[in-house]
């Protein structure tokens, strides 16, 4: 009991040292909850059957997520736990000296930690539990829903999962603890305060060199995401990934070395008010600092990426879907293999398909709705049209078809389709052809066969590209732009026997005006092409997936991010605290000699701020061009507007980041001015 | 002699009511531009309060002293960081430097402190280091040199922004005789042929030996004082003893 009492006051009386921990675990257990009971919030009930299956993967990968989340949290937890231990030697040493056993200090330790950790839980959910009502808003604004009935709602199984996932991470820290304190010698303990500062200068022309060989480094990395020495694919990604945290370590390594003399240089700014001093202090512990002010740059880097790609990401794919979804539905219907139909009942093969199961069509679509045809050509394969460039191909699309025919469709079909969607139409002579295709990585292979003039030979006529490039268009409307080739041709090469109909494709708008009406009749035609070859796409239904997959995308970024950003920001605040104690004696000895509180105060500022500031900006500059690289990767076509990811990113950083920067601080400050 | 430390009924209680302990009771003296005081007295004889109450570290419960003519128990805030890194020097028994920067650059923050350009800086630290015989281990850090080397380091910090008095707790306190010598020599020079005004408190016979005038404290007030004047300081220090004896025990380890 005595020893509870006395873990007790320990935690008050160094409850400055542990504020910052402290709300780092309480923001810790609060998001944890928060993304963990999305699917018990009110809105969930409100929301259709699809939207439902989409969140249903979305918890999936959240709780997948969770599990990385616990990892880096755990990190994060026993980090500074150790840290704030290593503060504390003296006290135990003390504790020893007075005949105290190891035992009953690992007690001690073992009293605070369940405290902390018993608090950080229960404030930690209280805190979630409200967070999530507000996270409920977000979800209802995200995917559509009115909230017209807000409920209050607590979710008993992720409060489980966050006591149980923080309950382990705890008694890990437990045990580390005990093996810690058993590892300690008396003498070091004693001592622990009194070790000789020695201050080491790196060999500058050897920070020098270093520093132009890490520029040279992060230059080349920035080179290639960029794609000047050609697309980089995933294995040389990660040879790039690996290049760019050297050449930061190596950056903050030589920095290191260097900014003391660059600064000394200038006699002007050193000798200035406390500047000599404010360097002189980082010089001495960024030799310590390299290593974490490396990790916690690229895990700035990641936040900054995650985010913005996140916000980027969902924001093209709708204005995307806004452009490929131009009617209310359509429908597609590969012909059977072996089945043989005449030129012009394959014309109707939808309507009168539908027809003959007793299905007006005319009678949910409006006038106009259009129907076409595409056909194949035996012979005519992706390895007969993509052969040259085989290995290429393989490369991208591992598991495409090879004996798989490409598709064809007459020009006076074509044109009659994009005239409906609003689309390009084309003009062909009798012996040319064009190739629609938007998927970019094809696109780039296909350009390449157009380039060099590859003809195409139909019932022994040959007919030669009318276009250096493939052309945008397509035939069924899809939440992406995923045509991956179609040939149109000139009408009078279909009039040969030879090609063979392929697939229908009918696009048209619902006979209805209001939402209502309009999902009544996609009921209709759902119930009516179930267990037919007919396939229906909808622009709702498009577009209800595409809102799912962007929150998918929205809602990890979110919690990846706030986690990276939040242990990254507790790791720095942390080590810039326990420097303010560190340092008490040397800001006492600035005030004996007289300078100003104002004067202390900004130095201070500068010392903090800097070490806050370089890791990021280096992220920054990272994230610049790996944001550029993702968009590639990603093919965003319509992603033009980033500024409001850029914008929502900056911000969100800025309010954390900042936050425990000023927390820092004004933590610091009081420290050293007690 | 202009009088530049005026000391007038000081006194400082400590605790609160009920058990008040009077750390100095109603001391009053003066000091005069260019004297070498040493202020002597046993642990507990409130010297080092005293010394405190001067430096401004600490504050007077009652009573005024006067720098230069001004009252200083009035100064606050910047006005007595002012007053602090414009008019007085500080020497420490434990030296009070900065591990993280060297010689050179402990010396030159005060004057850096002080808003002085840096081009005078260099000149006015290499002049220092020079007097003080540290000009060769202007870039070694503390941790490299020895104690009195270390102390001569705070003597030229104490001394570079030529303050109207500086203040000296137990300099030699953490030095062996040897480097207490070379320094107490420093004390006398920067005395004499820089002028500067000295208060020194020590409880070592030998170190107030190097003075020109010495006050003995005694449970918090005056209890003697003497003057050096012609006599060499062979015969100051017999001087010394006898007072220190006269006082009793408690200053056994003077000598």
């Amino acid at each position: 009991m005595m020893l509870f009492k006395l873990s007790l006051r320990n935690l008050k009386k160094s409850f400055q040292d542990y504020t910052i921990y402290f709300l780092t675990l309480v923001l810790g257990v609060a998001i944890f909850y928060v993304f963990n009971a999305l699917d018990s919030q009110g809105v969930m009930q409100a929301v259709s059957a699809s939207t439902r299956e989409i969140i249903e993967l979305m918890l999936a990968m959240l709780a997948g997520v969770s599990v990385f989340v616990s990892v880096i949290l755990g990190f994060l937890i026993v980090y500074a736990n150790n840290f704030l231990i290593r503060k504390r030697k003296k006290e135990f040493g003390v504790y020893m000296t007075l005949g105290m056993g190891r035992g009953s200090i690992s007690r001690i330790l073992l009293g605070e930690t369940v405290i902390i950790g018993l608090i950080s839980l229960a404030v930690g959910l209280v805190i979630g539990v409200f967070a999530s009502q507000l996270m409920s808003i977000l979800v209802a604004r995200m995917f559509e829903v009115d909230m017209t009935s807000f409920t209050f709602v607590f979710s008993p199984g992720a409060a489980g999962k966050t006591v149980v996932y923080f309950g382990i991470m705890y008694v890990l820290v437990i045990l580390l603890n005990a093996g810690a304190v058993s590892r300690y010698k008396l003498l070091d303990l004693l001592t622990a305060g009194r070790k000789n500062e020695r201050v080491r200068m790196k060999n500058p022309v050897l920070s020098g060199i270093l520093f132009v060989f890490s520029l040279g480094i992060l230059a080349y990395c920035y080179a290639s995401v960029l794609g000047i020495f050609g697309n980089v694919n995933q294995n040389q990604m990660m040879v790039l990934i690996g290049l760019g945290s050297v050449g930061t370590f190596l950056f903050f390594w030589s920095l290191s070395g260097l900014m003391l003399r660059v600064v000394q240089a200038r006699k002007g700014f050193y000798l200035k008010e406390l500047n000599l001093f404010v360097f002189r202090q980082m010089n001495s512990r960024i030799n310590t600092m390299v290593c974490s002010m490396t990790v916690i740059c690229l895990m700035l880097f990641l936040t900054i990426g995650v985010l913005s790609c996140g916000v980027s990401v969902n924001q093209s794919l709708n204005a995307e879907l806004e452009e490929l979804t131009p009617k209310d539905v359509c429908m597609t219907k590969s012909m059977e293999s072996g089945e043989k139909q005449s030129r012009e009942d394959a014309d109707k093969g939808i309507e009168t398909y539908l027809s003959g199961e007793g299905f007006g069509l005319s009678e949910v679509l409006r006038e106009g709705y259009t129907e076409i045809t595409s056909y194949t050509l035996p012979g005519l394969t992706w390895e007969s049209t993509l052969g040259a460039s085989k290995e290429q191909v393989m490369e991208q699309f591992p598991m495409l078809d090879w004996t798989q025919r490409e598709e064809l469709v007459p020009l006076s079909q074509y044109n009659r389709m994009a005239k409906l969607y609003g689309i390009p139409t084309y003009e062909l002579s009798e012996d040319e052809y064009l190739l629609l295709c938007t998927f970019d990585s094809m696109k780039a292979i296909r350009d390449m066969a157009l380039k060099a003039g590859a003809s195409l030979s139909v019932g022994g006529k040959a007919y030669t590209p009318k276009y250096a490039e493939c052309q945008e268009g397509y035939l069924s409307m899809s939440s992406s732009r995923t045509v991956l080739g179609i040939f149109v041709l000139p009408d009078s090469a279909f009039e040969n026997g030879e090609l063979v109909p392929y697939c229908n494709y009918l696009a048209g708008d619902y006979r209805g005006d209001s939402d209502e009406e309009r999902m009544d009749l996609e009921e209709r035609i759902e119930t009516a092409t179930k267990r037919t070859p007919i396939y229906v796409i909808s622009k709702m239904a498009l577009r209800e997936s595409s809102v799912g997959v962007g929150a998918i995308i929205t809602f990890i970024a979110l919690y990846l991010g706030v986690i990276f950003l939040i242990s990254s920001a507790a790791v720095l605040a942390l080590k810039e605290l326990s420097e303010a104690s560190d340092n008490r004696d040397r800001y006492g000895i600035l005030r004996e000699l007289g300078a100003d509180q104002g004067m202390i105060r900004r130095a201070l500022f500068r010392q903090i701020g800097i070490f806050f500031l370089l890791p990021l900006s280096l992220a920054f500059v990272h994230s610049l061009f790996g944001v550029q690289f993702v968009n590639r990767m990603l093919v965003l076509l319509n992603g033009g507007s980033q500024m409001e990811a850029i914008l929502f990113t900056a911000v969100f950083i800025a309010m954390i980041y900042g936050g425990y920067f000023l927390a820092t601080y004004l933590g610091s400050r009081r420290i050293i001015e007690e | 002699m202009s009088v530049i430390l005026s000391v007038n009924n000081m006194e400082k209680y400590y605790g609160s009511k009920g058990s008040v302990t009077k750390a100095v009771d109603n001391i009053s003296f003066q000091v005069e531009a260019g004297e070498f005081v040493g202020i002597m007295g046993a642990s507990g004889s409130g010297k080092t309060t005293l010394l405190n109450c001067i430096s401004t570290i600490d504050r007077v419960t009652s009573g005024e002293i006067q720098v230069a003519g001004r009252d200083i128990t009035k100064l606050r805030g910047n006005a007595l960081n002012k007053f602090r890194r414009e008019e007085l020097g500080f020497v420490f028994q434990d030296f009070h430097l900065l591990d993280t920067l060297t010689v050179y650059e402990n010396i030159a923050l005060a004057l850096s402190i002080r808003r002085i350009s840096p081009g005078k800086i260099e000149k006015s630290v290499r002049d220092a280091a020079r007097r003080l015989g540290i000009g060769d281990i202007l870039n070694k850090y503390p941790y490299q040199i020895s104690g009195g080397e270390k102390q001569r380091t705070a003597s030229a910090r104490a001394i570079i922004g030529q303050p109207k008095l500086i203040l000296a707790d137990e300099p030699t306190g953490a030095l062996d005789s040897k480097a207490s010598r070379m320094l107490l020599d420093c004390f006398t020079q920067m005395n004499r042929e820089l002028g500067a005004t000295i208060l020194m408190v020590t409880h070592d016979a030998f170190t107030a030996s190097y003075a020109s005038r010495i006050l003995f404290i005694k449970d918090g007030g005056i209890f003697s004082e003497i003057r050096k004047g012609e006599e060499d300081r062979k015969s100051f220090f017999n001087q010394i003893i006898d007072v220190v004896t006269l006082l009793g025990g408690d200053l056994d380890d003077a000598v």
